[in-house]
């Protein structure tokens, strides 16, 4: 009798077991999925670099994590992802890496086209934002850089630099929206091209704060103003504003250092 | 209504040679102008007023501007053969990012070597070397930086090929002796009809670069 039972208790703990083991590797499927599909951003608050691909997973509605890179003392996951630049923004989406911020909105939008599309369907279309965004990033933001970074002649210089390349941005906006700024945007119309704009100049009253002097404004760029005033109102946007004070420290900071050396 | 493509380019330059590549690629027929960079047609400032540079595509009369932008709207137009970039996401990013590479680290860093001296020429050489050895390990054993096809990212590089001899002069380095697999690279690129018709012979180039260097640094 004893026997029996002792029979039956084994084989109701194999089948415990059994039932255990086949949970164990749900579970761990489960968790494979969810790291499949798992998207992180390696950032720093500051880079506007960063903030073009956190407006974009956000516009997507793309859940992802965030985390916050020390530049001065860079964690070995950084440079494991990013061993050729060593920068942020790096995106991981299965495991796998994706760095320059281009590189990345376009990647955000071939790989999510559930959401808003970032850039129009038509190549020629296509080609128009792709030349724009990269002259906002290298003609226009890369100069206000360095009229930060710079005073006296030199300064002078690139702050001529900066108002006669604002002006052809000005003119381009006209054909970008005919009929005008509209008044309020949503996220939904939000492109790459908006994208760039806001993450580069959507914070220009600090950046004019720090300078001492506006760059943007309704006499010289009206459209640009009228742009970023209405982009700086969406929500997702607005949630993603720098901290004020944090921001001009940190941008009279990096005016410091670089004058300096 | 027939296809009109009109290319403003310049024979030396590594941009359009990128352009050319594609075109012939995709077997596409256009017209090539020859643009004189120190007496700019007014076509080219009309169509490049932002930047007044080439390569420039003209298509059916609208203009596109920028070397890989212009290739990947020849890539998108003309997808019917001969894809250059690969299809799937995480691939594309890989081959934008080193055509990126391309353009900011080998253009910028090479052309030091003709229009500085000193101790800006001598960084800029150690420069270069790191710069073609992360492209080495790159490459690794495929046969192109695309894999087992000739895409993207060779095309954004193959160009400076018909360079590398003006490179190698001026920087006083051998490109065979110390990179080996991109010289082995750059010669399978080579025996493509798309390549070999496009690149300029190296002597050339390099005098072209001579008179460069000259008038950057009046020697």
């Amino acid at each position: 009798m004893v026997e029996v039972y002792q029979q039956v208790l084994y084989i109701k703990l194999d089948q415990v077991a059994l039932d255990f083991s086949i949970q164990e590797k749900e579970l761990s499927k489960k968790r494979e999925m969810a790291e499949e599909n798992k998207v992180t951003l390696h950032g720093l608050w500051l880079s506007s670099y960063v903030k073009r691909v956190e407006l974009a997973l956000k516009i997507k509605g793309i859940p992802y994590e965030y985390v916050e890179e020390d530049m001065k003392n860079k964690s070995p996951q950084l440079l494991k992802y990013n061993p050729v630049h060593k920068m942020v923004p790096i995106l991981v989406h299965n495991g796998k890496p994706i760095v320059e911020s281009s590189v990345i909105l376009e990647y955000i939008d071939e790989t999510w086209k559930n959401g808003p599309p970032l850039l129009p369907r038509d190549p020629y279309e296509r080609a128009q934002v792709r030349f724009w965004a990269s002259f906002v990033q290298k003609q226009l933001f890369e100069t206000m850089i360095s009229v930060l970074k710079s005073e006296g002649e030199a300064q002078q210089k690139v702050i001529k630099e900066l108002l006669d390349k604002l002006k052809v941005l000005e003119e381009e906006i006209k054909k970008i929206f005919p009929e005008g700024i509209p008044t309020s945007m949503n996220h939904e119309t939000v492109g790459l091209l908006d994208i760039m704009v806001v993450t580069c100049f959507g914070p220009h009253e600090v950046q004019e704060e720090v300078l001492g002097f506006k760059f943007i404004d309704t006499e010289k760029t009206p459209l640009l103003f009228s742009w970023l005033k209405a982009l700086n109102e969406i929500p997702v946007v607005k949630e993603a504003t720098y901290p004020r004070e944090k921001l001009v420290e940190a941008l009279k900071y990096i005016r410091q250092v670089s004058l300096n050396k | 209504m027939a296809e009109e493509v009109v290319l403003l380019d310049f024979w030396a330059s590594m941009f359009g040679m990128r352009v050319r590549i594609a075109l012939a690629e995709k077997g596409i027929k256009y017209e090539y102008r020859e643009e004189d960079l120190r007496n700019k047609s007014d076509l080219l400032l009309q169509m490049n007023p932002v930047h007044k540079k080439i390569p420039v595509l003209i298509h059916n009369g609208k203009p596109i501007c920028e070397s890989l932008i212009i290739v990947q709207y020849i890539d998108e137009v003309w997808n019917d053969k001969s894809p250059l970039l690969p299809s799937d996401p995480y691939k594309r990013a890989q081959a934008r990012f080193w055509a990126d590479f391309i353009d900011k680290k080998v253009y910028d860093t090479g052309r030091k070597l003709w229009t500085t001296k000193g101790e800006e020429n001598e960084t800029a050489k150690k420069e270069l070397v790191e710069i073609f050895k992360t492209l080495e390990e790159e490459l690794g054993e495929k046969p192109y930086f695309g894999g087992e096809t000739f895409g993207f990212m060779d095309v954004a590089f193959v160009t400076f090929y018909s360079w590398f001899y003006a490179f190698e002069t001026f920087g006083e380095f051998s490109m065979e002796a110390e990179h080996p697999k991109i010289i082995a690279w750059a010669k399978r690129c080579m025996q493509k009809e798309s390549v070999a018709k496009t690149l300029p012979d190296r002597q050339k180039v390099y005098e072209f670069a001579l008179d460069l260097r000259k008038r950057n640094l009046g020697e």
